[in-house]
């Protein structure tokens, strides 16, 4: 276990040192960023002045070298628009993002696993006929269309919930947060639902598929020879075995959640890091589109670690494989 | 001689009727669902619109001299002042909301589609190369396309526009890059499964070349899984060009595709004015639903485990 741990963490370390190169590399490629802050009739010098400030005339090994020494002291350089540390304004709007994916991906599980396992266990019956349809349509709706319907129905013509922002927020543990008061909670229904929709389709797939799959192997027939209550089967033996990919997957698609946050933040003007990070690419803001990749990247790689880990807990066979492969 | 071989040729054609090839039993499989069978024909009828987009459409979205911003934003159903019925009524710019619909269907659907090409072209050639050379060869390309695949699509593509900047190729090739590993992973799986079999064996004792083994030996016995996957992307391709454009990073404003098209009623959205988003998305939805439930149908036929 302890090896595979090892294993896993120094992969991590070169994935998020690789990714280093790629994005400051990417990003250097970026528009002209001097163009942006020097007025069309600065001289020269000040045009200097401004290159030098921002650390652009050295040659770029020597900017990469200090970016991943300043970095690693968690400085990544500073906002061109708001002045501030990019690092820090990103980390700012973090609670809203997560916030937001968490929420969805509650929804993903709350609603997908009976749904997936009901049409699982009676995949005949008219209900479950509707439940597949409808994973369907929610893999193939475009999420940001939906999300505009959604604004549509439920904020323009019903007037029930609004369609922008966070609406109020208290502290808790002192970040912001808004499913705690009604108000902010409302805010949080649509963009919710709306960034959840393709996952709980995926959490119905996987579910159903794991439940018509392990319903006919021998442990279910012999609980249900040992004469245990149907849903202790279901709640207990089944709900076990079939939580292997559901773990995995939703894992992983946490960090979908958010990454597709950016859409969901868009379309209903959600203040977190999605909407952040396509405001910084209109206005070529490069110190705050690195560090939001970079803290994409890191919080991907901490992802896959931990699926890594819960995955080689909940099934042995994959650590043994990874050792000797 | 002549009339022997016209009197042998209806007997061949005849015959060959009744032999039941493997495209006729794929066919009579694929078609034995009612709901993939009509998903085939809409696809169809989406693509011949797509092509002879000029003819079809009623009006052209482009020529300026047909487009009046006096019939701007009007309700579907509306008549111009020149008489043309708007079915879908019109768009902020005043065009015709179904020719920009066929139109926009047009980039949607060639993006995809191109995209989707390239992409399979080199995820195949790369996941074949690893599957047959294996060693470190595979293990490198396979470590690539493990750590790009561990990155959402959408994040991928979103920073190679910021990089390349819009267009219909800049946007093809972000969805190339975006789209390969997937095709790269499903080839190699299947490869993996058929170099061992003694026909690949037999190949490498007649000492055909790499090349040859390769695309003429391995590729076509890896293709069903191929063409399933291929479906499947072309329908992501799509819908990931769509909320790219959406977002203001795919396409200029210059070529609306479907995605472009809903983003523009965003603005109006809140007024109430609803079929200028409400339309395109329909349009896209059908696209998308339409190309999955024939993949969907194409992987249950093309499965080798169910067997039918």
């Amino acid at each position: 276990m302890t090896v595979f741990i090892i294993r896993r963490l120094m992969q991590s370390v070169l994935v998020v040192f690789v990714m280093s190169f790629l994005v400051f590399g990417g990003v250097n490629l970026v528009g002209d960023p001097v163009e942006m802050m020097v007025s069309d009739e600065a001289d020269q010098e000040e045009r200097e002045r401004v290159i030098r400030s921002m650390g652009l005339d050295k040659p770029w090994y020597v900017q990469y070298g200090l970016f991943v020494a300043n970095a690693a002291q968690g400085d990544l350089g500073k906002s061109f628009v708001y002045g501030e540390q990019a690092l820090g304004i990103i980390v700012q709007r973090m609670p809203a993002t997560f916030e937001l994916a968490l929420a969805a991906l509650l929804m993903a599980i709350v609603i997908g696993i009976p749904l997936g396992v009901y049409s699982g266990l009676n995949s005949e019956s008219r209900f479950s006929k509707v439940i597949m349809a409808g994973s369907i349509l929610g893999f193939s709706l475009p999420t940001f269309w939906v999300g505009l319907m959604f604004i549509m129905v439920f904020a323009v013509m019903l007037g029930w919930l609004p369609s922008t922002g966070r609406g109020e927020t208290v502290e808790l543990l002192g970040i912001n947060v808004s499913f705690l008061t009604t108000n902010g909670l409302s805010h949080l229904i649509l963009p919710a639902v709306n960034l959840a929709l393709f996952k709980i389709s995926l959490v119905i797939r996987l579910a159903r598929a794991g439940t018509r799959e392990i319903v006919h192997m021998d442990f279910i027939k012999f609980a249900r020879a040992k004469g245990l209550s149907t849903q202790r089967v279901i709640m207990v033996h089944l709900m076990k075995n079939i939580m292997i990919p559901v773990v995995t997957v939703l894992g992983l698609e946490f960090g979908g959640l958010i990454a597709f946050s950016v859409v969901t933040e868009t379309v209903f003007a959600w203040p977190g890091m999605g909407k952040l990070i396509i405001d910084s690419i209109q206005g070529l803001d490069r110190p705050v589109i690195v560090a939001y990749l970079m803290i994409i990247v890191l919080v991907f790689v901490v992802i896959n670690l931990v699926v890594d880990v819960l995955y080689s807990i909940l099934d042995p066979r994959v650590r043994i494989q990874d050792v000797k492969g | 001689m002549n009339t022997i071989a016209e009197q042998v040729a209806p007997i061949a054609a005849a015959s060959e009727v009744k032999v039941e090839t493997p495209f006729r039993r794929f066919c009579t499989a694929f078609l034995d669902s009612k709901v993939a069978t009509t998903a085939l024909i809409v696809l169809g009828i989406l693509i011949f619109m797509a092509l002879f987009a000029p003819l079809i459409s009623p009006t052209n979205p482009y020529d300026l001299a047909v487009v009046s911003i006096l019939d701007s934003k009007m309700p579907p159903g509306t008549k111009s002042l020149d008489g043309v019925t708007f079915l879908l009524g019109t768009d902020g710019a005043g065009r015709d909301l179904v020719s920009a619909m066929i139109y926009g269907l047009r980039i949607s659907l060639g993006v995809g589609v191109m995209s989707g090409i390239f992409a399979m072209a080199i995820g195949a050639t790369v996941g074949l190369i690893a599957a047959y050379f294996g060693g470190r060869t595979e293990n490198i390309i396979m470590r690539i396309v493990d750590i790009q695949l561990s990155f959402p699509a959408i994040l991928v593509a979103l920073i190679l526009l910021a990089i390349l900047g819009k267009g219909v190729d800049k946007i093809t090739i972000a969805l190339i890059i975006v789209q390969w590993a997937y095709y790269a992973r499903t080839v190699r799986g299947s490869a993996l499964v058929e170099r061992n079999k003694e026909y690949i064996e037999a190949a490498t004792c007649l000492a055909i070349g790499h090349r040859r083994i390769l695309f003429r030996h391995l590729l076509p016995n890896c293709l069903p899984p191929l063409i399933v996957v291929g479906t499947i992307q072309t329908a992501h391709a799509i819908s990931l060009e769509a909320t790219l454009s959406f977002l203001g990073v795919g396409l200029p404003v210059s070529e609306p595709s479907l995605g472009l098209l809903i983003s523009n009623g965003f603005d109006y959205m809140l007024s109430g004015k609803y079929w200028i988003s409400f339309f395109p998305g329909i349009a896209l939805l059908i696209t998308i639903v339409s190309i999955n439930l024939v993949g969907d149908q194409l992987r249950d036929v093309l499965n080798p485990r169910l067997d039918r």
